[in-house]
């Protein structure tokens, strides 16, 4: 009590400090979170005096849109919580503001967030303690599950007889495709459902989104650990290649009809429509599912990516962090929007609303766990990330898998071997081009 | 009406009757779809097999017009009951309304913007026209096959100069340079449009007003203009419907202050998923007032598309 | 009262400028009546044009503004031309635009002509007809994905109602060999009632005399269809095919919303892929190059094609 008194007098002190009172411009992505961000942004407000505007963009427009934006100067946001991936180009090209001397003179240290959120939204170099950003919205590639039809005594009877063991959570990716099956053409309630849904949209990141969950836990690298950029062997090892095959199978087997071009939005809509057992997605969606009116409640289970053949379990990194656009003119006032974001009891609010905190603080709290029914999954899942290139050719190198990738798995042209051979000298062009190879 | 042996008999009107009303019914299911889901809860929407007869619903619309936020069930219970039924529609799902959504700015923009520019390429097109009809202006065939031309850049294959340029004179999501914009490109339309208009109203008129005193300026304002309404309202129907729908440029060029409808309407998301209730509302409204300005010059429109380059 | 100012400004300029301003020149007026439209073309056409035209001849990339610009001749066009890709996008775009046009000329010719007719009520339906046009592309293409859900989508229980089949059996966009009709079905169902306007226009623009005469010949109706109504509304039809031509060659919107290029690249139009290299990949001066080629593309097939229609028209 007593340093949440400290802490907001001192945001205070600082505040009155600035000139004057500022009007900034957060940009972001146009989905819920952002909402809850509005409503918790009007704490900052009536404590700073700083007037908040808020540009959202959709998902599909939104790399478009921003990378646009920073790439040509411009003005429109003072703070951008940005993908992670940008995080490269945005600090090579001198796009975001270095954050490391604003976190040393206010006391912001970033072993105070979960580590990979660290890594994944604010270092560049990776690795190196070079910080452009504040983790701001913690998310990760996961699973939900219809827990009611999984309790089920016919339907779980009916599975123990095909496959001889109980219906549950699958351990592993192979289970997840063998209930998927079961699931598949299933008539529930008078109505046909299917396995699961995965991602498969081609457009901006989808398909990478989803088949990169498979592939990390099968045995893809992105590169040779020892000597960085070489991928031959890691790209398309063994490993990677049945991988792929496995995430074409899943897509043949057991995706609803129509899941050619399915990511967030379309899993979303396959789940609480009642047409799937099985759903990938971004963490984020889950609290959307939590107060469902046909899924909410105890429908819904959550659960992280279950392991690959060798026991490897990996999720796909997604969320961002805030950080200051270096072409803003009010980089002073913008600054201390991520002071007051940075408290912790910010960032506990910020998860009540639904907002996925990165703060240990706030996930390490006893009460988190029983606070929502997915919040261990989350936990677990931000334990095994990883993320794509974060490289500044991010966009040409995510272009070439999700071309790769869509013409293999669901156009079905060729092998998951030709696309990963083809991925690597792909990739190996984009750094070549970059002078990294 | 005189009766005319070239008139088609009771029969073949009747035959023909039919088969334009099997088409045209056939064609509006969409339309009556997208309409139809604008009333339905985002629950009726996405269920299978689609529901023809639902209990009709605001929420597409409440959802269309307000940002949500979701509240923690405890802040929930604390607030003071719903006294409107967009706040009821609401609480439903945990959340309350934070404020207005961006659509009525968005479909702000693009009246300023699609009338705004209708109205520049119309005037514009229509002097243009005027001078490459009456006058002889040199290298007359080639600058209108230069005009014609610039129609048919890839809107993609200009967009990056485009912006570069725009941002150094301060253009860049503002209302003035998607107008000046949206000119540019409907100029092309408008003056072929216009030029067959203007070339079918007889000079002599014209002549007459000339001898009878008037200034050549005169003649045009006076004698010309009237004769020339109905392609004008024709012409800005199309320029209206191409600036009203554009969706390539404005996705690219403009964030947020002059962005339109079109790149807002598929994107609005609900919790989670796509709202479509939502997207179908403001598609629906984004409908309304073109619809009432294409029903209300509809004679102009289906007697006066003699396109420009055709003469009788 | 009338603003006294102006009233002094009115009666000072002398009598003769008055005169002048009024009586403006037919030459001064041409020029003054063409040059906003050139001036406006000329800036936002083709300065921009050139300024590709200039970038496509260089190694620059929006992205990285830091990086030496290099100038690299004409090596980003070979690379597009060699690349098989562009290939395969160019016969995508090339089905996609043969089969809207096909399709559009005919329907829409058959639905003016049946027009023509004048059966009662036809004013009213054709209002009716018109109205998908008046929607924006983009909103289309998003909802016919809503559409076309296996599902959820109204298209395919309305397939499985006329054909029997299940209507989870089939995806139009998921599908390799049904995905590039899944984009011409929306295109047509948009754009028909536009190639419908122009040739209800052709036809009412044949003036009645000359059937009657036909009829006093006493040419049967099948002969006078083929011998006045095709050559007459001929022109029309072409102009027609020529701004669905050129507007489908651009397309972006419609198809980026509902297929975004897929499955795999299926439906990968130009502009999609253009769209891509410019704006995803930021290869600023290999996508100025790609632009070049395309605009180089249909300028060339639209400047034969308006040399044939004005025959035509001439005839």
């Amino acid at each position: 009590m007593k340093s949440k008194l400290m802490l907001t007098s001192a945001v205070l002190a600082f505040v009155a400090g600035a000139a004057q009172a500022e009007d900034l411009t957060l940009c972001w992505a146009a989905w819920d979170p952002a909402n809850a961000l509005i409503e918790l942004s009007k704490d900052y407000e009536a404590q700073s005096g700083n007037k908040m505007s808020f540009e959202f963009v959709p998902w599909t427009n939104f790399a478009d849109r921003m990378l646009n934006e920073l790439n040509s100067g411009g003005k429109l946001c003072d703070l951008l919580i940005g993908d992670s991936q940008w995080i490269g180009g945005a600090a090579e090209n001198g796009q975001y503001v270095k954050l490391n001397d604003f976190f040393d003179a206010n006391g912001i240290s970033m072993d105070a967030f979960i580590p990979a959120t660290v890594t994944g939204y604010s270092e560049w170099p990776k690795g190196t303690p070079n910080y452009w950003s504040l983790p701001a919205f913690g998310d990760v590639v996961g699973w939900t599950y219809r827990k009611d039809w999984f309790a089920r005594p016919d339907i779980q009877a009916a599975f123990k007889e095909k496959y001889g063991r109980d219906l549950g959570v699958p351990a592993t990716f192979a289970e997840l495709k063998d209930t998927a099956e079961f699931f598949q053409g299933r008539d529930i309630d008078g109505k046909t459902v299917y396995g699961a849904s995965i991602y498969t949209e081609r457009g901006s990141e989808g398909i990478t989104m989803g088949a990169m969950d498979v592939l990390y836990s099968f045995g893809f690298n992105y590169d040779n650990p020892d000597k960085p950029y070489e991928m031959e062997g890691f790209v398309n090892s063994e490993g990677a290649i049945a991988g792929l095959e496995f995430y074409k199978a899943l897509y043949d087997c057991c995706t609803p009809p129509g899941s050619s071009n399915s990511y967030m939005g379309e899993g979303v809509d396959a789940f609480k429509s009642g047409q799937v057992a099985l759903q990938m997605n971004f963490a984020f969606t889950w609290p959307g599912f939590d107060t469902d009116a046909t899924v909410g409640g105890d429908v819904t289970g959550y659960f992280a990516n279950p392991a690959g053949p060798n026991g490897d379990k990996f999720a796909q990194l997604g969320g961002q962090g805030i950080s200051v656009v270096a072409s803003s003119e009010k980089q002073e006032a913008a600054l201390t929007y991520i002071k007051w974001f940075a408290q912790p009891e910010v960032q506990a609010k910020w998860w009540k609303l639904g907002g996925f905190s990165a703060l240990r603080a706030v996930v390490e709290d006893p009460g988190f766990v029983a606070s929502a029914p997915y919040a261990q999954t989350f936990l677990d899942s931000m334990a095994i990330v990883k993320d794509f290139w974060a490289e500044p050719a991010y966009a040409t190198l995510l272009q070439a898998s999700q071309k790769r990738f869509h013409d293999y798995v669901v156009a079905g042209q060729g092998s998951a071997k030709e696309a990963l051979d083809g991925l690597v000298a792909d990739w190996t062009e984009v750094f070549e081009e970059e002078g990294k190879l | 009406m005189s009766f005319s042996i070239t008139e088609p008999s009771g029969r073949q009107k009747w035959i023909a009757g039919v088969l334009v009303v099997t088409y045209a019914v056939l064609t509006l299911i969409p339309l009556i779809w997208i309409i139809a889901t604008g009333f339905k809860t985002p629950q009726d929407a996405i269920a299978y097999p689609p529901k023809v007869f639902f209990e009709p619903s605001l929420e597409g619309y409440v959802n269309l017009f307000t940002s949500r936020s979701r509240v923690t069930p405890e802040d929930l219970a604390a607030l003071p009951p719903p006294d409107t039924f967009y706040d009821r529609i609401v609480r439903q799902y945990d959340m309350v309304i934070t404020g207005p959504s961006k659509y009525g700015e968005r479909f702000l923009n693009s009246v300023i913007i699609g009338f705004g520019s209708t109205f520049l390429s119309v005037f514009l097109g229509t002097i243009a026209a005027y001078a490459f009809s009456r006058f002889k202006v040199p290298l007359k065939d080639d600058l209108l096959f230069f005009i014609l031309s610039t129609r048919m850049m890839p809107p993609i294959a200009v967009a990056i100069p485009i912006f570069l340029m725009y941002r150094q004179l301060g253009l860049s999501d503002t209302h003035l340079g998607m107008i000046l914009l949206y000119t540019a490109v409907n100029l092309s339309l408008s003056v072929w449009l216009l030029k067959g208009f203007i070339d079918e109203i007889p000079v002599e008129y014209e002549e007459a007003a000339l001898i009878d005193g008037y200034t050549r300026f005169q003649a045009f304002t006076k004698v010309v203009l009237p004769q020339a309404a109905t392609g004008i309202a024709s012409t800005a129907i199309f320029c209206l419907i191409f600036a009203w729908n554009e969706y390539a440029f404005v996705a690219l060029l403009t964030s947020g202050t002059a962005q339109t409808a079109p790149p807002f309407i598929p994107t609005i998301i609900g919790t989670g998923g796509k709202d479509w209730p939502a997207v179908a509302a403001g598609a629906t409204l984004f409908l309304v007032p073109i619809m009432v300005f294409t029903i209300l010059l509809r004679k102009h429109l289906l007697r006066g598309i003699t396109f420009g380059a055709v003469r009788k | 009262m009338s603003d006294p100012l102006a009233h002094r400004v009115a009666s000072a300029t002398p009598p003769q400028l008055a005169h002048r301003i009024r009586g403006l020149s037919d030459r001064t007026i041409a020029w003054l009546f063409v040059a906003p439209t050139i001036f406006l073309l000329l800036a936002i056409n083709i300065f921009p044009l050139i300024w590709t035209i200039r970038l496509s001849l260089t190694n620059f990339r929006t992205n990285r503004p830091n990086n030496a610009v290099e100038f690299v001749g004409l090596e980003n066009y070979r690379k597009i031309l060699t690349d098989e890709d562009t290939w395969i996008a160019l016969q995508s775009t090339a089905h996609f635009l043969i089969w809207t046009i096909v399709l559009q000329v005919l329907i829409g010719f058959t639905l003016a002509y049946l027009i023509n007719k004048k059966f009662r009520g036809n004013d009213l339906w054709t209002t009716l007809i018109v109205l998908p046009m008046m929607l924006s592309p983009a909103v289309v293409g998003n909802f016919w994905t809503f559409l076309y859900q296996p599902q959820i989508g109204l298209f395919n229980y309305f397939i499985a109602f006329l054909t029997g089949a299940d209507p989870a059996s089939f995806s139009m966009i998921g599908d390799v060999a049904l995905a590039p009709w899944a984009i011409v079905i929306v295109d047509t169902w948009m754009w028909t009632p536009f190639v419908m306007l122009i040739c209800l226009a052709g036809l009412r623009s044949i003036p009645p005399s000359i059937y009657e005469a036909a009829e006093c010949d006493r040419a049967s109706k099948w002969r006078q269809f083929w011998t006045i109504t095709i050559p007459m509304a001929l022109p029309f039809l072409m102009l027609a095919v020529l701004f669905r031509g050129i507007e489908n060659f651009k397309m972006f919107d419609l198809v980026v919303q509902l297929t975004g290029g897929g499955p795999g690249s299926t439906t990968l139009l130009t502009s999609i892929d253009l769209k891509r290299e410019a704006f995803e990949k930021w290869r600023t001066g290999y996508a100025s190059a790609y632009a070049v080629i395309l605009f180089v593309t249909v300028f060339g097939l639209a400047s034969i094609y308006v040399k044939a229609l004005n025959k035509v028209k001439d005839r």
